[in-house]
């Protein structure tokens, strides 16, 4: 049976239609037919979260996974990363957590705090 | 009074970028003027990401995005002020600024305005029902949740599904608030398809289209949002109503170019309350300039910052090379097409000029022609144009030489 | 024990307050609300009405046409904008002439000046009006006020004389024992020897809790559209259509901040808590708000805001100034409905003169200073005043509302004063912050935090208006 869905690789959003055989139409590159497979076989999602900053009153700082992670982990990841609390200043790349639950992504720093 | 040769309202992505472009192009004597205490404007609270795909060709977040050019202004040695509000701009180009240091007057040669867009509010839309607290815009409830963090409400309904409206469903869903649903006035959504997919549809919110808010209940939070169904002239349909218990209603209804000070200073206005510009980005006052979200409100960052590097190269052409502007043609949208930028372009325009617009309604299977009195200057197939999309289409100079009347930019049908 | 108390501080209750203050009593005001003036005083027209309205021989016409001209010194002592721009009844059609005629006999039977003008003076010093409009009576007396400020400077000054002041009390029974009240508040008792009752659309049941009443209150409803400040003004004088009986009809009025308003409705409702707003009363108001002045029709693209007010009307239709019946020492201030806010120091004149005067003695309070300590205004400072201001306190620098350019130092400024804002409305009526382009979008977080700092408290307490209006409501990533 064909499963049809919106890509979300880019904010074109084309409409995807995968057949049983994991033939992908309806993308206009390849990366919508990588997305596709993935949706129908293991689905996974960036998250972009943030953290407090525990030197800096009613401060966070902004994180995201390093790649995107299993659809199904996503609020388990986000409790993960409640967790910890950075300090000022931060610099964008930094790894505050590394290789979150196994799932090979890090958790890094997405923001520049002075 | 102190001079400088270019004056930048606002530090956002517009702003940035027109500041380096202009420097790159020779322009050295240049000051960005942020109200905020951090360059980078609205992408500082843009974490999620989804920037950057066509100026990188990389997913970043709006903290990542700006990063990079706040790098380039910092190592071309850029000048700007922080915490600094610009309070009053005369015609003669003297700009008041006020911070903690004093107010100080400038005297620019030139000036881009870069100050982006606010959020059309419960006023605006004339929100009907009681006004208690929990009544607030998207960006405003993302700043406190991601700037600040708090959550401006656990049981949230949500109007206008604007971009930033479903962003932020998923935003509070994921800090443990529960997003009801999203109501839409027309049939169609505003936001980007794959944000209706990864925002609403990952988390099952429910989106009702051609619904709105008929009625507000609550005394100090809010308690209720009725939402009814609107017809096709958008009016509400009796006896359609669905009411939600809830402590929150975010309001999506889109954004408008903060531009009091260029009205003030009787810059000629267009209908997206952006200033009219012509294909250098200025308006109609010698050596004021306007780009980004301000001049009209955009999808996508990435077309912010080619806007904001127009705007320097317009400025830097200004400040250098004595402009020769002399007479303008005058371009329109028509038939379908609910504006256009620029609305002036110069007879003797000898460069490549990017018509942007909107279409008034979703449509399929029309031509976008542009035509100067009878004669087509181009004429382009497009299968599907949608409102929230924003339509770029590059002309070449050649096509644009010896224009003697007026532009016009239209939709006409597939058979024509 | 207190000589006088006052419930409700409104503007009724915040005037007497002030005027109280001027002789050696102990005065206090209890208002269930958490600031001032937050009911029928913050949501109405802000106009000081000449006077040429109400019916000659009617409390309302004997005290608006008195209070009138006391503005001028109370705003000069109280820091208070007011602006003396005359108002213009106007007549669209022919028929309507004869009917301004009788107003302006009605005018000169209250003591009113007024003048008759044709259509073509009319257009002269009212661009904007209609082209249909064949005539207008002008009161040059009538005049913008802030209605905010207003009240609470009157509370301010009557606090700083030594009134005090309970908010956020609601007053749930009164009883008399020995001609002494006992009035019981969700927090307190109090006694006092006189009650004054100015408790607005509450008036029926705070008189209840003492005497029977031969008055019903009917409160109504007015909503209103708020627009931008912008330039050339929308219109220079108060324009109103002819009276009817519903009242003065749908105004369009500058407001002394230079934005315009255009309401009010005139509905009845059953709660007088009802501030709600609804699209086919708007859309009304915006008709006849545009048949007198046509181009506002295309200014509705800088519209930022409606509103409602509610309006203690009672069945009397006139404003109820007098003892009950069975205690002498009870006074009731009650349907103080337009033309209230103009007639309120000739109200609280009329209250202490006829009333307090004959049950208490009155002597002068020698330290009485009518003055507040004036406010800084940035917006009316030259750049060098500007400038030694900020030197001084650079948080007057620092900008915090960019549409109405509200400075983090006028913030601090009014919260260090004897009545100071606990909400972020109450420091929007005060100084602005959030009264603009962006309703508050851009500065409320900022006005919270401030408010959360100044009042050491967790930014989760800061409300927006009333209790259980709070902004925020979670607190995410808390980590021990």
């Amino acid at each position: 049976m064909n499963k049809e869905f919106t890509c979300i690789v880019c904010p074109r959003g084309c409409h995807l239609i995968i057949d049983d055989q994991l033939n992908v139409t309806g993308n206009s590159c390849p990366r919508g037919a990588l997305y596709a497979k993935s949706e129908v076989t293991h689905p996974t999602r960036m998250i972009t979260s943030s953290v407090r900053v525990k030197n800096r009153e009613d401060t966070l700082v902004s994180v995201k996974t390093s790649i995107p992670v299993p659809k199904e982990l996503i609020f388990t990841i986000i409790k993960e990363m409640d967790k910890i609390s950075v300090e000022a200043p931060t610099n964008i790349g930094d790894v505050i957590i590394k290789n979150v639950l196994n799932t090979g992504a890090d958790i890094v720093i997405t923001k520049n705090i002075k | 009074m102190t001079d400088v040769d270019l004056l930048i309202i606002g530090g956002g992505s517009a702003g940035m970028a027109a500041a380096i472009e202009a420097f790159n192009h020779g322009v050295k004597n240049i000051l960005i003027v942020e109200k905020d205490k951090q360059l980078g404007g609205i992408l500082n609270q843009c974490i999620h990401n989804g920037f950057g795909l066509t100026e990188f060709k990389e997913e970043l977040t709006g903290p990542e995005y700006l990063s990079r050019f706040e790098n380039q202004v910092e190592t071309l040695g850029i000048k700007y002020l922080l915490n600094t509000l610009v309070l009053d701009v005369s015609k003669e180009k003297v700009v008041t600024l006020s911070n903690k240091s004093g107010i100080t007057l400038l005297k620019a040669r030139a000036i881009i305005f870069a100050v982006g867009c606010y959020e059309r509010n419960a006023g605006a839309i004339q929100l009907p029902g009681d006004r208690p607290s929990g009544i607030i815009t998207a960006g405003t409830a993302q700043k406190y949740l991601n700037i600040h963090g708090y959550l401006a409400g656990k049981k949230i309904v949500i109007l206008g599904s604007g971009d930033i409206g479903l962003i932020m469903a998923r935003r509070m869903t994921l800090e443990g608030a529960k997003v009801l649903c999203v109501s839409e006035i027309m049939p169609y959504s505003n936001g980007l398809n794959r944000n209706i997919a990864q925002c609403l549809n990952d988390y099952n919110i429910p989106l009702y289209l051609s619904h709105t808010v008929s009625k507000v209940i609550g005394k100090s939070r809010v308690e209720k949002v009725i939402l009814s169904k609107v017809d096709e002239n958008r009016n509400i349909i009796p006896n359609t109503e669905m009411e939600f218990d809830c402590d929150t209603l975010i309001l999506s209804v889109g954004l408008v170019p903060y531009n009091s000070l260029l009205e003030n200073m009787g810059c000629l206005m267009s209908s997206t309350k952006g200033p009219c510009v012509n294909e250098n980005m200025m308006t109609n006052i010698p050596g004021v300039f306007a780009c980004g979200n301000c001049l009209h409100v955009h999808d996508v960052v990435d077309f912010v910052t080619d806007e904001g590097r127009n705007a320097g190269i317009g400025a830097s052409k200004f400040l250098l090379e004595t402009f020769n502007e002399t007479n303008s043609l005058k371009i329109s949208p028509k038939n379908g097409i609910s504006y256009v930028i620029p609305q002036y372009l110069d007879k003797n325009c000898n460069e490549k000029v990017t018509f942007k617009f909107r279409v008034r309604q979703p449509i399929k299977n029309a031509y976008v022609v542009i035509k100067s009195g009878d004669k087509e200057i181009l004429k382009i197939f497009k299968p599907v144009l949608i409102p929230s999309e924003m339509v770029m289409i590059k002309v070449d100079a050649e096509k644009l030489n010896d224009l003697t009347e007026d532009i016009l930019i239209t939709l006409e049908g597939k058979d024509e | 024990m207190f000589d006088i108390l006052i419930i409700g501080a409104g503007i009724t209750g915040s005037m007497l307050a002030r005027d109280l203050s001027r002789y050696k009593l102990k005065v206090a005001v209890i208002d269930k609300e958490n600031d001032v003036g937050n009911v029928t005083s913050s949501a109405n027209s802000a106009i000081i009405h000449s006077g040429y309205d109400p019916i000659p021989g009617s409390l309302k016409a004997k005290l608006n046409v008195l209070g009138n001209p006391m503005f001028d010194q109370i705003c000069d002592e109280l820091d208070v904008k007011i602006q003396r721009i005359g108002s213009l009844t106007v007549a669209l059609e022919d028929e309507q002439l004869p009917l301004l005629k009788e107003l302006e006999s009605r005018s000169k039977e209250n003591g009113v000046n007024v003048r008759l003008i044709d259509s073509i003076e009319l257009k002269k010093i009212e661009p904007n009006i209609s082209n249909e409009a064949k005539g207008a009576l002008l009161a040059e007396s009538a005049g913008i006020i802030d209605p905010f400020n207003l009240v609470i400077h009157l509370m301010e000054n009557a606090v700083d004389n030594g009134v005090q002041l309970f908010l956020d009390e609601e007053v749930i029974s009164i009883s008399n024992k020995n001609d002494v009240f006992f009035v019981k508040t969700n927090k307190h008792e109090y006694q006092s020897k006189i009650v004054i009752n100015a408790a607005g659309c509450n008036a029926d049941k705070i008189a209840k809790m003492v005497d029977e009443i031969d008055w019903k209150m009917i409160p109504r409803k007015g909503e209103y559209f708020v627009f931008d400040h912008f330039l050339p003004k929308l219109v220079n004088h108060v324009i109103f259509p002819l009276p009817s009986i519903k009242g003065k009809g749908i105004l369009v009025a500058p407001t002394t901040s230079g934005n315009f308003l255009m309401g009010p409705s005139s509905e009845e409702i059953l709660d007088a808590n009802d501030v709600s707003t609804d699209l086919p009363t708007l859309s009304n108001i915006k008709e006849q708000a545009c048949a007198l002045v046509p181009i506002a029709k295309q200014k509705f693209n800088q519209m930022i805001r409606v509103f409602a007010g509610v309006r203690p009307t009672t069945t009397r239709h006139d404003f109820i100034i007098e003892s009950s019946n069975k205690y002498k020492n009870f006074i009731n201030v009650a349907g103080i409905e337009s033309p209230g806010l103009v007639s309120s120091p000739a109200i609280s004149n009329y209250v202490i003169d006829n009333l307090i005067s004959k049950l208490i003695d009155l002597e002068i309070n020698p330290s009485f200073n009518p003055f507040i300590k004036k406010y800084h205004h940035l917006s009316s400072m030259n750049e060098k005043d500007r400038n030694d201001l900020i030197k001084k306190d650079p948080d007057f620098g620092t900008i915090i509302c960019s549409c109405e350019k509200v400075s983090l130092g006028e913030i601090k400024e009014t919260l260090s004063r004897s009545v100071p804002p606990r909400t972020v409305k109450g420091v929007k009526r005060r100084v602005r912050a959030g009264f603009g382009l962006c309703q508050g979008g851009f500065c409320s977080p900022s006005v919270t935090l401030i408010l959360a700092k100044h009042y050491n408290v967790s930014p989760l307490e800061i409300k927006w208006d009333k209790d259980g209006s709070e902004i925020l409501l979670n607190k995410v990533k808390e980590i021990e």
